[in-house]
C-alpha cells in the first residue's frame, strides 16, 4: 500500500480510510430510496472530505467543512424533509424516461475516464498567484485570513453581499401568498382538521404528501385540503 | 511523506461522477440537491489537493468561496423547493415541468 500510494503509513492508512467512507457515503446518497438516508450519508462523506482536509494541511476549511456543511446544511436539508414530509420512498416503478438510467450512468463513467486520462498529463500551468504559499510562517488561519482580506478582499465584500441577496430570497419564497390566503378565507389548513392522505393529488404514490397536513399552522392552499385550491395541480399520474 | 495528489485528484473525480450520475438519475428533488453538493465537494477537494502541490494559498480561500456560495445556494434551492412542495405535495422532477420551453 505504501508503495502504491508513496506515502508513510499513517498518511497512506488515513487516506484509504477517509477515501473509503467518502465514496461508500456518496454511494449511500445515490442509492438511498429514503432522502432522509441520504442526508446521513451525505454528512459521512463530508466527515470524509473534512479528514482530507486534514491530511492536506487545510486545517481551518476541515473545521468549516464540519461546522458549516455537516452542521448548518444538512440540517437544512433535513428541516425541509421533516417539515415537508417528503420522507416517503421514492417510487421507482414509473419512470417517465426509461432510458435515462443507463444512458446517465453510462455518460458518468465516459466524464470519468476522461478525467482520469487527462489526470495523467502535467496539470500545473501558469503563472502562481501572489496570495502567499502554505509553508510561509504563520497558522493556517492566519495566513487565509491574511489572503481573504488582502488578496480577495473584493471577492468577500461580494459574498457579504450574495449573503444579504440569498436571505432576501428565501424569505420571499418561503412567503405565503396573499392572493392565496384571500381566496382561503379563513385558514382552513388547521392541523388537525384532515386526515392524511384526504384530497391529496399524490395518492399514486404511498403516503404522498401526507404528512404535509401536520405541519403546524400551515394555512397555504395545498396543507389542509381545500379541493379548489388543488383543483389545477395535475400530478402526472402512472 | 503524504500522499500523492493523484490520488486525491482521482477520489475527487470519482466523488463528482457518483454526483453527477445521482443528479441524472435520482427523481427527488432534494436527493437532486445533495448529489449537487457531492460535487461541490469533491471541487472542494481538488481545490486543497492543488494547493497543497502547487504551495500557494489561493486553493484554500477558493474552497472557503466555494463553502459560501453553496450556503446561499443551498438557502435559495431549498427555499423554492418548499413553494413547489406547497402547490403540488409529493411532486418529483418530473412533476415540474411546467417551465419547459
Amino acid at each position: 500500500m505504501t508503495c502504491v500510494l508513496a506515502a508513510t503509513i499513517p498518511d497512506a492508512i488515513t487516506f484509504v480510510i477517509a477515501a473509503a467512507i467518502c465514496v461508500l457515503g456518496a454511494l449511500g446518497v445515490v442509492l438511498a430510496r429514503n432522502p432522509v438516508h441520504s442526508a446521513l450519508m451525505l454528512v459521512m462523506t463530508l466527515f470524509g472530505v473534512a479528514v482530507l482536509f486534514v491530511e492536506e494541511d487545510a486545517q481551518f476549511l476541515a473545521a468549516v467543512q464540519v461546522i458549516v456543511y455537516a452542521g448548518a446544511i444538512v440540517v437544512l436539508f433535513l428541516f425541509v424533509i421533516m417539515l415537508l414530509g417528503v420522507d416517503q420512498k421514492e417510487a421507482i416503478q414509473r419512470d417517465p424516461l426509461p432510458a435515462q438510467r443507463p444512458v446517465a450512468i453510462c455518460v458518468g463513467i465516459l466524464g470519468l475516464v476522461e478525467v482520469l486520462l487527462l489526470a495523467r498529463g502535467r496539470w500545473p500551468s501558469g503563472a502562481r498567484s501572489v496570495s502567499g504559499a502554505i509553508g510561509s510562517p504563520g497558522d493556517n488561519v492566519g495566513l487565509i485570513g491574511r489572503s481573504i482580506f488582502t488578496t480577495y478582499l473584493l471577492a468577500f465584500e461580494v459574498t457579504s453581499a450574495l449573503l444579504v441577496v440569498a436571505v432576501v430570497g428565501a424569505v420571499v419564497l418561503a412567503r405565503r401568498p396573499r392572493r392565496a390566503l384571500g381566496q382561503n378565507g379563513a385558514p382552513t389548513g388547521e392541523p388537525g382538521d384532515s386526515e392524511p392522505g384526504d384530497s391529496e393529488p399524490g395518492d399514486s404514490e404511498p403516503g404522498g404528501g401526507g404528512p404535509v397536513d401536520s405541519e403546524p399552522g400551515d394555512s397555504e392552499p395545498g396543507g389542509g385540503g381545500p379541493v379548489d385550491d388543488l383543483a389545477d395541480l395535475e400530478v402526472t399520474g402512472p | 511523506m503524504s500522499v500523492s495528489a493523484s490520488w486525491y485528484l482521482t477520489l475527487a473525480a470519482v466523488l463528482f461522477t457518483i454526483g453527477a450520475i445521482g443528479l441524472l438519475i435520482r427523481r427527488n428533488v432534494l436527493v437532486m440537491f445533495m448529489c449537487v453538493e457531492l460535487m461541490l465537494n469533491a471541487a472542494n477537494l481538488t481545490f486543497v489537493t492543488f494547493a497543497r502541490r502547487l504551495n500557494d494559498i489561493a486553493g484554500q480561500t477558493a474552497v472557503f468561496f466555494v463553502l459560501v456560495v453553496a450556503a446561499a445556494e443551498v438557502v435559495v434551492g431549498l427555499g423554492i423547493i418548499v413553494s413547489i412542495y406547497r402547490r403540488r405535495p409529493g411532486a418529483t422532477a418530473d412533476d415540474v415541468h411546467g417551465m419547459k420551453g
